[in-house]
């Protein structure tokens, strides 16, 4: 008895949305889910295959399983966590081919909504917001919410990260972030139920070098980059991956420029919106390299990043676009055409060094220039 | 060869003394001439007089202000975004503590260009709008003679302010609703 459970198990066959595919023992519906790839994988808003322990408490990733396993093939009776269950041999799990998944999903977004300020054009995650994603993917963009929401008085965590607890969705993620790749946890989620909101202990500063990555995992726009506050939209700022040698992390980044100004670095992300590894190893990258590193000249840029066509950010990037050969100078022989307007003389934006600044730009920084066009 | 049964073959015979004095023909050109002397004229006086504009006419835009005044952008970059001209540009700025009777939100442009050289008129950017804060008025740009003239600035879009202009906002507003207190829009 005791040797069979030594022996490595076998690989168990699990079929998602009539798709059967192979995964070791242990792995949970999601894994095996993302293994297919595509529609068929639920959405996750709190679980984060590179955080220990996170998952289980946003519900988005719900899922029907319609047969247990091979030996007791009878349904879940109800709709299981997907990130949390794990497979069995012979398991029928139904994500996209089930209507009860589907309203269910539906039904948990608007409650994620439900005391989410709908700040969307304020907000800087606009985007790439995983919520706002979900949102529009369910139909759930709008709102039935008649009352007044739950809000939290601002609270300031430090010179580099902004939190906005009013739009927190409570997954969790930027704790265990705080947990597992810093020194000292001086973060965490306070109070409980309805007012359970994410604070720093006693409105200690986060100063560890690694605690940047909670901006990237946070799903929605709780917290954000201070050194990027309302400098631009993330549509119109151009993504390109570049890496510099960094000795405290992998260095691998990817940088939000416009023109040659670099707005934002992120780490860079994978499919499925979570960071991305090299050779195994979760590619955090720590402080220094997200907020201090605000020049082109400190990065190998390595080209631009892929971005999926159908995301908002690829709008207006013109990739792959072949510049016709301009024929004026051989026409001419060899005379420029004159310009009847440059518009960078006339136009009065892009005239501040945004990337310069430390945080948001506000009118004091546009005070020199307001009095020009009256 | 009849190539039509309506063809009329040209008659090519000599005209008579009368047909030769072209009198009969001048009297009726002239008829119609003086005749239209009377008719209502096709033309107006332009820049006196002006021609109503139809309801769903995209003029010259607008940046709007709310009931107290404030500005409505938040510099969100949708209207930018939906521009198929590209002819939008825009920098937000945060609103410190004492200006919130001048902008809306938290976030304002504090820049905020078209280029109407560039722009189209198709009216995506009042679409796009998730905040009523731009909308294309009944009027179109005026005329000139240098390009740069074209650059519209915040200066030249903002609507006059309702509380301290009121006769010019009312002028600006034209048919429209002024902007309801709480345009919050649903944008998940």
């Amino acid at each position: 008895m005791a040797d069979e459970i030594k022996k490595a198990p076998a690989p168990l066959k699990v079929t998602i949305d009539n798709i059967t595919v192979e995964v070791p023992a242990g792995t949970t519906i999601l894994k095996a889910a993302r293994q297919i790839g595509g529609e068929v994988t639920p959405p996750a808003m709190c679980y984060y295959s590179k955080l220990e322990g996170s998952g289980g408490k946003c519900r988005t990733c719900l899922v029907e399983v319609a047969a247990g396993s091979t030996a007791d093939p009878r349904p879940m009776p109800k709709l299981v966590a997907s990130c949390r269950t794990n497979v069995m041999d012979g398991m029928v799990v139904k994500n996209i081919t089930s209507e009860r998944v589907q309203e269910a999903r539906a039904g948990v977004v608007e409650f994620l909504l439900l005391n989410h300020p709908l700040d969307c054009p304020v907000c800087d995650q606009a985007g790439e917001c995983h919520l706002q994603d979900l949102g529009y993917q369910h139909g759930k963009e709008g709102t039935r919410y008649q009352f007044e929401r739950r809000t939290f008085e601002k609270e300031d965590i430090g010179p580099k990260i902004q939190l906005h607890m009013n739009r927190c969705i409570l997954c969790y993620r930027c704790t265990y972030v705080a947990d597992q790749l810093t020194d000292c946890r001086v973060h965490g989620v306070l109070d409980r139920g309805d007012h359970a909101n994410i604070s720093t202990h006693i409105s200690k500063a986060i100063d560890s070098n690694f605690s940047g990555n909670m901006i990237d995992v946070c799903p929605v726009g709780a917290l954000t980059d201070k050194t990027f506050r309302f400098k631009n939209r993330v549509w119109f700022t151009k993504p390109v991956d570049a890496h510099r040698d960094c000795p405290e992390c992998c260095g691998k980044v990817t940088l939000w420029q416009r023109g040659d100004e670099v707005l934002r670095v992120t780490a860079r992300k994978d499919e499925w919106g979570e960071i991305q590894s090299y050779d195994g190893k979760p590619g955090w990258i720590c402080n220094t390299c997200r907020f201090e590193k605000k020049a082109a000249a400190d990065w190998v840029i390595e080209g631009p990043t892929v971005v999926n066509r159908h995301s908002v950010i690829s709008q207006g990037h013109y990739q792959g676009m072949q510049m016709p050969k301009e024929t004026i100078q051989d026409v001419m022989s060899g005379l420029n055409p004159r310009l009847l307007m440059d518009i960078h003389d006339i136009s009065e934006v892009n005239k501040i060094e945004l990337s310069q600044l430390p945080g948001a730009a506000t009118s004091a920084n546009y005070k020199n220039e307001s009095t020009k066009s009256e | 060869m009849q190539l039509t049964p309506r063809a009329k073959p040209v008659d090519r015979s000599p005209m008579t003394f009368l047909e030769s004095l072209y009198l009969w023909n001048i009297i009726k050109g002239m008829g119609i001439t003086i005749k239209h002397m009377f008719l209502k004229k096709a033309t107006i006086q332009y820049p006196e007089e002006k021609r109503p504009f139809s309801p769903v006419f995209r003029g010259l835009h607008v940046l709007n202000r709310d009931a107290e005044g404030r500005e409505n952008c938040t510099a969100c970059g949708l209207c930018a975004v939906a521009c198929p001209a590209e002819a939008i540009t825009m920098e937000a700025a945060e609103r410190l503590p004492g200006e919130e009777k001048l902008y809306r939100e938290e976030k304002y442009a504090a820049k905020y260009e078209i280029n109407m050289l560039r722009c189209i008129f198709c009216g995506f950017c009042e679409e796009a709008c998730p905040k009523d804060a731009v909308y294309l008025s009944q009027t179109f740009a005026p005329a000139n003679y240098a390009r740069n003239g074209f650059i519209y600035g915040k200066h030249e879009l903002l609507i006059p302010h309702p509380i301290e202009q009121p006769e010019a906002y009312q002028k600006a507003l034209g048919d429209r609703q002024p902007s309801s207190q709480n345009v919050n829009q649903p944008i998940a």
